[in-house]
């Protein structure tokens, strides 16, 4: 119990060692410390694990240079981009471009307050948990648009047009997905949307959403639109370094690029924690009876948590990047109708909770594949497109 | 070029089955051996014909093969050789034969490795070896002087043996 419960108690001594009127500023101080450490340490692993990972695939070794195996390469990093000239263009608004790093970071990082890492383990337990982390996650707009605008640099201004257009079409199948885990549990809350995934069928079979069948569509949904919230490959179209150079990053170097670099990495940190507490099955461990055992409940939760972000790398090092129109045909036509059809599904898994589970999962399942298949093959249809001529030009 | 856009069946139009063969592509990849070389630990071993540096050879009784013709001099393209020739002064050991230079050098920096003083030279006396990294931290360092073209070029077993017989 104490493994579970070390980091509480820890929180709570070092709470009453302060008056009473300062407890309350004290406690939040401390898990605000905690997670930034939490957070930037897993940033410096993901950044090592990502080029080790990218590098596998690519029958390379990786970094390998500093440290055994290239174990201290995100220190150099740090280093590196610590020490770095920070040029600001002479053209662009300094107080915006400034800021811009500011404003995507704060809210991301603000978004790991209401995600349960734990048992016990949740910075503030808010009754709209999901809403408050949709509502500080879509400030990550706002920072690419002022990075964009205040750069004065058409490429900067291009990406971020591409980001604010990628991230509100994606913003949608994102949230719809959720509602289905929502109409389920019954809550908006992170804390009892986990509740609700506890325990297994026969003791076994855990009850993670994503063990059904609009919960593994959902997760999927889900998940593709992640990874165009946090402009990962690939949908890393608003970056582009091979047609906009580094789009709304352009003129950003130094610190300020190491800032929307990470910015970067804690989305990704949050939808994936986002996605374990709703999907799968949040701190819960993969077999129902190790719940039970000695191991802190944290480490399951950031055990799948890695496993993502490993799926984060694998689908970089796999998919190539899409075309603008693509990206969006397929946000609009295909994602966005799933998401909807997929909350028809939930209603319908709801509803049929009394018949034999064999018949609740072809209904679902027909439900599902059906539109999947008729939309994937409306979307990518061949059209017979002829050039098109300009009377007036010609 | 036109590229003949094949319509897609329905089981490539379904996003899923391409992401999981691309996935499996992938891991493959993963478990796979690395190509990459460690390049200052392990170098790599260049084939037979390969043309590096050129240098210059001495013949098996250790005379310089180089008779100062400036052949070399006049063909080589981006002028990296520049060679002065002993001068009318004879050699106490052999006398006013075969001029071996005063001095004989190679701007690395300009060499292009093309091959054309290899291939000009009547006595046999330069050619391109298998060093294809030269470094230096100085432009100077990388004029190499007779002696060190001498050095590094060695002996060449020659089979002609000319001054067994004058």
């Amino acid at each position: 119990m104490l493994l579970e419960t070390w980091l509480v108690q820890l929180k709570h001594w070092m709470v009453n060692l302060f008056p009473a009127g300062w407890q309350p500023g004290v406690g939040s101080l401390v898990s605000v410390t905690v997670i930034l450490g939490v957070f930037a340490t897993l940033f410096a692993v993901a950044t090592l694990l990502e080029r080790k990972g990218l590098g596998r695939i690519q029958n390379r070794p990786g970094p390998n240079r500093v440290g055994p195996w290239g174990l201290f390469q995100p220190v150099a990093d740090g280093i590196k981009m610590l020490t770095k000239e920070d040029i600001v263009p002479l053209t662009a608004d300094q107080v915006v471009h400034f800021l811009a790093p500011i404003v995507l970071l704060a809210p991301v990082t603000l978004a790991f307050a209401v995600i349960p890492f734990g048992r016990k383990l949740v910075p503030i337990d808010l009754d709209a948990g999901l809403l408050f982390f949709f509502a500080v996650g879509s400030a990550a707009e706002v920072a690419a648009f002022m990075a964009g605008w205040s750069s004065h640099n058409k490429y900067s201004l291009l990406g971020a047009m591409r980001a604010i257009a990628q991230m509100i079409s994606f913003e949608l199948p994102l949230v719809i997905s959720t509602m289905a885990v929502i109409m389920m549990s019954g809550s908006l809350s992170l804390v009892e949307i986990v509740r609700a995934q506890d325990g297994g069928v026969f003791g076994l079979i855990p009850r993670w959403h994503v063990l059904t069948p609009w919960g593994l569509a959902g997760f999927l949904i889900f998940f593709t639109a992640a990874l165009a919230e946090s402009n990962r490959s690939p949908f890393d179209l608003p970056e582009g370094e091979s047609e906009i150079i580094g789009g709304f990053m352009t003129e950003y170097s130094g610190f300020k690029y190491a800032l929307f670099f990470m910015g970067e990495y804690f989305g990704m940190f949050a939808v994936s924690g986002l996605a374990t507490t709703l999907f799968l099955g949040g701190w819960h461990a993969p077999l129902p009876f190790l719940d039970r055992t000695l191991v802190p409940s944290f480490v399951w939760f950031f055990g799948k948590l890695l496993l993502l972000l490993f799926v984060f790398i694998w689908l970089r090092g796999t998919l190539p990047r899409l075309r603008v129109d693509q990206l969006m045909n397929f946000s609009w036509k295909f994602l966005l109708p799933l998401a909807l059809i997929n909350l028809l599904v939930v209603a319908l898994w709801r509803f049929t909770a009394s018949w034999p589970l064999a018949g609740r999962w072809a209904l679902c399942l027909v439900a599902l594949a059906a539109p999947f298949v008729a939309l994937g093959a409306a979307l990518m249809r061949h059209r017979h497109w002829k050039p098109r001529h300009y009377r007036y030009a010609r | 070029m036109i590229v003949e856009r094949k319509p897609l069946t329905l089981w490539e139009r379904l996003y899923l089955p391409a992401i999981i063969g691309g996935f499996k592509v992938t891991v493959r990849h993963f478990f796979k051996r690395k190509v990459t070389m460690q390049y200052p630990e392990e170098k790599w071993v260049v084939p037979e014909g390969y043309r590096g540096a050129p240098y210059l050879v001495k013949d098996q009784a250790g005379r310089t093969k180089c008779v100062s013709c400036q052949l070399c001099e006049f063909v080589c393209p981006p002028k990296a050789i520049q060679i002065t020739p002993p001068g009318p002064q004879p050699n106490p050991e052999t006398g006013n034969v075969e001029k071996a230079p005063k001095e004989f050098e190679i701007n690395m920096l300009r060499c292009i490795y093309c091959g054309y003083c290899q291939e000009v030279c009547p006595e046999e006396a330069i050619f391109l070896m298998r060093d294809y990294a030269l470094i230096g931290s100085h432009r100077d360092e990388l004029i190499f002087n007779q002696e060190k073209l001498l050095a590094l070029g060695g002996t060449h077993q020659d089979t002609i043996q000319k001054w067994q017989h004058k």
